[in-house]
């Protein structure tokens, strides 16, 4: 599998996070076997830009993870690695069980991933592209008709089930997207910014949606709104340029800095740029 | 197998759900028939089909640089590219899907010129067997086309700058075998080099399947060319899909 040991993973976490000083940075060996996702040492620059800087942490079944940074932190790209679309400079991350360099189909196949941009294709209708990802997810017949049944009312798209996909607006078009990366009904899901685009109402139902899930589920979702992690996040790692700086609960900051997320967020992100 | 069918299935779905791959249809058999007939196809009295094999691989160049240039150009400008690659599809088979579709569609653009070897069937008592395997030699022809399109699509995010690529790109290896160039670089090379250069014509392996001849050699040149050419694709993409 991969090639880092994993004494290595906790030395540099330690170490070149210093994540000691601003939350507690969990290690979590005794639950290493119901992690669904467990990152180690994950890095990738581009040209001179170090985008990803040796991030691990890892993620348990029933946890929802929020990804929490400012612009350009490294999110984005940690995701992408995560779903097998970037290939890491080195380190890896296994997800299922699968290792994401070495079985990138595997792991393509366990996990539900919606890009930043909600990427699909403009020229063919809701109902073509979602037939289109069942075919690629090899799901037939009755279970494809099931798949659709399921998701279509979840995501709210009944209505543009007909159109073609660049006759819709923004947050329709996101909706489409999430119907497409919920269809096999994944045990893992990345999203990258889901309620980007969405009115408040579809905030709401996409947050719900995204809560009742977690039990059975193990969800890493990015996000600029931070009252959306104080609701549907059982645990969030901030990011900077690359590093993790905290990896808590939202709970756990709140109490551990007296205020409000926001203001957390600001002090931590702050503090790191100017250090 | 499964990524194959399900990219091959949408491309080819695709030409025919926007009225481009029918204009583009109407324009090429407008062009295949109108340049046909300028050169006196009746006049010849002659039942074969010499004239319109001889306008097909210009018409078949500037077709397939047309539809290979949107290829990955497109899903990497609109960032679809995301979303195929983080399906259970490799690189290979989303290549090999967008490859054999265009193909196919290449191959309906040829098999609607029917009218023109009816005519001649009609009018004369035509060589089967010749126009044949000139049906096949322009199938061929443009799979290498193609194949050169893929290719330079993966290369750049700009369709125009793919779809110039590749114009060049199969105008010098089309070109390459004339009378007039192979003189030219007799004078310059030794002749070992001008008659390997000339072997990766199109043109003569082209012409050498045209007269009706099926040879192993001037198959495998085709085949090996667009396997080149795919492979080299996916190589490519695989570093770029990302960037």
């Amino acid at each position: 599998m991969s090639g880092c040991p994993k004494a290595k993973a906790g030395s540099i976490m330690e170490g070149g996070i210093g994540g000691g000083r601003f939350g507690r940075v969990q290690r979590r060996n005794d639950t290493m076997e119901s992690n669904m996702i467990s990152v180690k040492n994950l890095r990738r620059t581009f040209g001179p830009v170090v985008a990803v800087d040796d991030i691990s942490f890892d993620v348990g079944k029933g946890e929802v993870l929020g990804f929490l940074g400012p612009n350009g932190a490294g999110k984005s790209t940690a995701m992408k690695m995560l779903a097998c679309f970037l290939p890491p400079d080195s380190g890896t991350a296994a997800i299922c069980g699968h290792d994401i360099v070495t079985d990138p189909i595997s792991v393509r196949k366990n996990i539900g991933y919606l890009a930043e941009n909600a990427p699909a294709y403009n020229e063919m209708t809701v109902a073509g592209f979602l037939n289109f990802v069942c075919d690629a997810r090899r799901i037939k017949g009755i279970g494809r008709k099931k798949a659709l049944d399921r998701v279509v009312p979840i995501c709210s798209i009944e209505s543009v089930y007909h159109q073609t996909i660049e006759t819709l607006s923004k947050g329709y078009r996101r909706r489409v997207c999430l119907a497409s990366t919920l269809i096999h009904d994944p045990d893992v899901l990345i999203l990258d910014e889901p309620t980007d685009g969405l009115d408040p109402n579809q905030k709401h139902e996409v947050r719900q949606l995204i809560k009742t899930m977690a039990q059975d589920k193990c969800i890493i979702i990015s996000t600029h709104i931070l009252e959306e992690v104080e609701m549907v996040c059982s645990r969030c790692i901030i990011i900077a340029r690359g590093k993790i700086l905290v990896d808590s609960t939202p709970t756990g900051l709140k109490e551990e800095h007296h205020c409000s997320l926001d203001e957390v967020f600001r002090k931590i992100t702050r503090t790191r740029k100017s250090a | 197998m499964n990524g194959f069918w399900a990219v091959f299935k949408r491309e080819l779905k695709g030409y025919f759900a926007t009225p481009l791959a029918y204009v583009f249809l109407v324009i090429f058999l407008f062009f295949a028939g109108f340049l046909t007939f300028r050169q006196r196809f009746f006049e010849m009295r002659q039942a074969d089909l010499r004239l319109f094999f001889g306008v097909l691989p210009l018409l078949l160049a500037i077709m397939s640089a047309a539809t290979a240039m949107r290829l990955w150009a497109e899903e990497r400008r609109t960032g679809s590219v995301e979303l195929l690659f983080t399906l259970p599809i490799t690189v290979t088979q989303a290549v090999l899907g967008k490859f054999v579709a265009a193909w196919c569609f290449l191959g309906i653009a040829l098999l609607l010129t029917f009218p023109l070897p009816v005519t001649v069937a009609y009018l004369g008592n035509p060589d089967g067997g010749v126009i044949a395997s000139g049906y096949a030699a322009s199938f061929l022809l443009s799979g290498g086309f193609l194949a050169i399109g893929l290719f330079f699509s993966a290369v750049s995010k700009h369709q125009v700058i793919s779809g110039v690529l590749t114009g060049v790109a199969c105008a010098i290896l089309y070109f390459i075998g004339m009378p007039t160039v192979v003189n030219y670089l007799s004078t310059i090379l030794p002749a070992g080099a001008v008659t390997t250069i000339e072997s990766f014509s199109f043109q003569n392996h082209y012409e050498s399947l045209l007269r009706g001849v099926i040879e192993v050699k001037d198959l495998l040149y085709f085949l090996i060319l667009i396997a080149g050419w795919v492979w080299a694709c996916t190589v490519i993409l695989d570093e770029r899909k990302a960037s």
